[in-house]
């Protein structure tokens, strides 16, 4: 039952893909000013939000991981899961958005980089949660749950440390599209190929975050086992 | 409270002014990345001006590792650490007596650079120079503060010694950015300094508390 429901819903997925592809190539006018290279903000745009979002539900799983690593370590793994699975999908999502952010910057403002706030924010999350997935493959023992549980706290109160000083020393990536200020937003024509993509590349993100929890779900219960196996014997 | 963390203190102030093992190793690693920079860049004038901020900031960042990374190390052999887990003694007591402890010997390294440094670079300082005397020592609180959690954090680990590095300068770079910027504002007298010492401020204060909730929860992890 649990499988079809996975099948099914990777069908799903792969459906809201293609519809998305042919509304942000074929459905989506040209920008006025941009020209074709605007049609990466159907990427670009989605991959940062879902990005963002793994990133919260890695820190949400941290800070359970050391809440309930005391009086229910049942919960406690299913947390420690969470937050390696949001972290390493939300890596490959960053990723994605520090590589699309680049090839639009080259055309619209003529240079590949700029250390601008939000950029700067970006890679900055990239770096630090690199560096928690580092942590988890070098340090090795029950304990690099803990660990990579403080580190997690940690790197996701550096971000509005990170952004707040940014915005003080410059600013260049566009304003927000949306909500924002007079002349912000777009183009009636193009909001319906944004969403589908919005929803389509959310999708697929949360299809990878489940595979990669149940992978991690398993291990821990082969760790488990292992274990238990080894105390067994032994006596 | 207060013994526990003077006896720490005490210890490793003895220990390092017989020994001089992380003291020495700073000084010549910070004084041959300034060396170094000097060579890459032949920085004169304005152009000195500019970059020695950058260059100071990142000498004391790479020496000071040197010394973070044997911070714990020393602890561990006779298994020190297992007994000072076993002690009734709060472990943020042991943490800030190490930091303590290691922000005191970055600065001795720093005062004895800095006339060095100004020697090298031909500086001038334009702006107000004894706001130094605050940007230095909260910069190197935030990297002495995060460095000493982090290789507590690392020090079980395979490869600790990279492991450090890896995750400590991330999370380091918005001090760097403060260090740098309000250094560099100070020896130029362009821009004000002071967002980036309250900026500098806010980080130490926001990190050492939260540093001081959860060392515990690292000192013991097993």
């Amino acid at each position: 039952m649990k499988k079809l429901a996975l099948i099914s819903y990777a069908a799903l997925v792969v459906a809201l893909m293609i519809w998305g592809y042919y509304q942000a190539i074929y459905v989506a006018p040209l920008d006025a000013m941009q020209g074709e290279i605007f049609r990466i903000i159907f990427y670009h745009v989605p991959s940062a939000s879902v990005a963002f979002l793994f990133f919260a539900i890695s820190l949400a799983g941290s800070i359970g991981y050391l809440a309930f690593r005391r009086g229910n370590p049942g919960w406690a793994q299913i947390s420690d899961a969470w937050a390696l699975s949001g972290a390493e999908v939300g890596v490959v999502f960053c990723t994605v958005v520090l590589l699309t952010g680049p090839i639009w910057g080259r055309r619209a403002w003529g240079i590949w980089w700029t250390w601008d706030a939000r950029l700067t924010t970006t890679l900055l999350l990239w770096l630090i949660y690199v560096s928690y997935l580092l942590l988890r493959r070098f340090a090795a023992g029950p304990q690099v749950q803990t660990l990579a549980a403080v580190l997690g706290i940690f790197g996701a109160m550096d971000v509005p440390i990170v952004y707040m000083s940014n915005r003080w020393w410059r600013t260049q990536h566009p304003a927000p599209v949306f909500g924002g200020a007079e002349g912000s937003g777009m183009d009636k024509s193009m909001v319906p190929p944004f969403l589908w993509n919005m929803v389509a590349w959310l999708a697929w993100g949360i299809l990878i975050l489940i595979l990669r929890y149940h992978v991690e779900r398993q291990h821990q219960q082969i760790a488990e086992q292992e274990a238990h196996e080894a105390l067994t014997a032994s006596s | 409270m207060m013994r526990a963390l003077w006896t720490h203190l005490a210890k490793d102030l003895r220990i390092e002014l017989r020994s001089l093992d992380a003291f020495v190793s700073m000084l010549f690693f910070s004084l041959l990345v300034v060396v170094l920079f000097s060579i890459a860049f032949d920085p004169q004038g304005d152009f000195a001006r500019q970059i020695a901020g950058g260059v100071l900031s990142v000498a004391t960042m790479f020496a000071s590792v040197s010394a973070l990374n044997q911070a714990w190390a020393r602890e561990i052999r006779h298994q020190v650490m297992d007994a000072q887990r076993m002690t009734p003694a709060p472990g943020a007591d042991l943490f800030l007596a190490k930091v303590i402890a290691n922000f005191l010997f970055v600065t001795v390294v720093q005062i004895i650079l800095a006339p060095l440094f100004l020697v090298m670079y031909n500086l001038r300082i334009e702006g107000q120079a004894w706001l130094l005397a605050f940007v230095l020592p909260l910069g190197t609180w935030a990297l002495v503060g995060n460095g000493i959690f982090f290789a507590a954090l690392s020090i079980r680990s395979r490869n600790r010694e990279l492991l450090l590095s890896l995750i400590l300068f991330p999370i380091f770079i918005p001090a760097l950015l403060a260090m740098v910027r309000a250094t560099t504002s100070i020896l130029t007298g362009d821009g004000d300094p002071m967002l980036w010492i309250k900026l500098l401020l806010g980080y130490d204060i926001i990190f050492t508390t939260v540093s001081l909730l959860l060392f515990d929860v690292v000192f013991h992890a097993d």
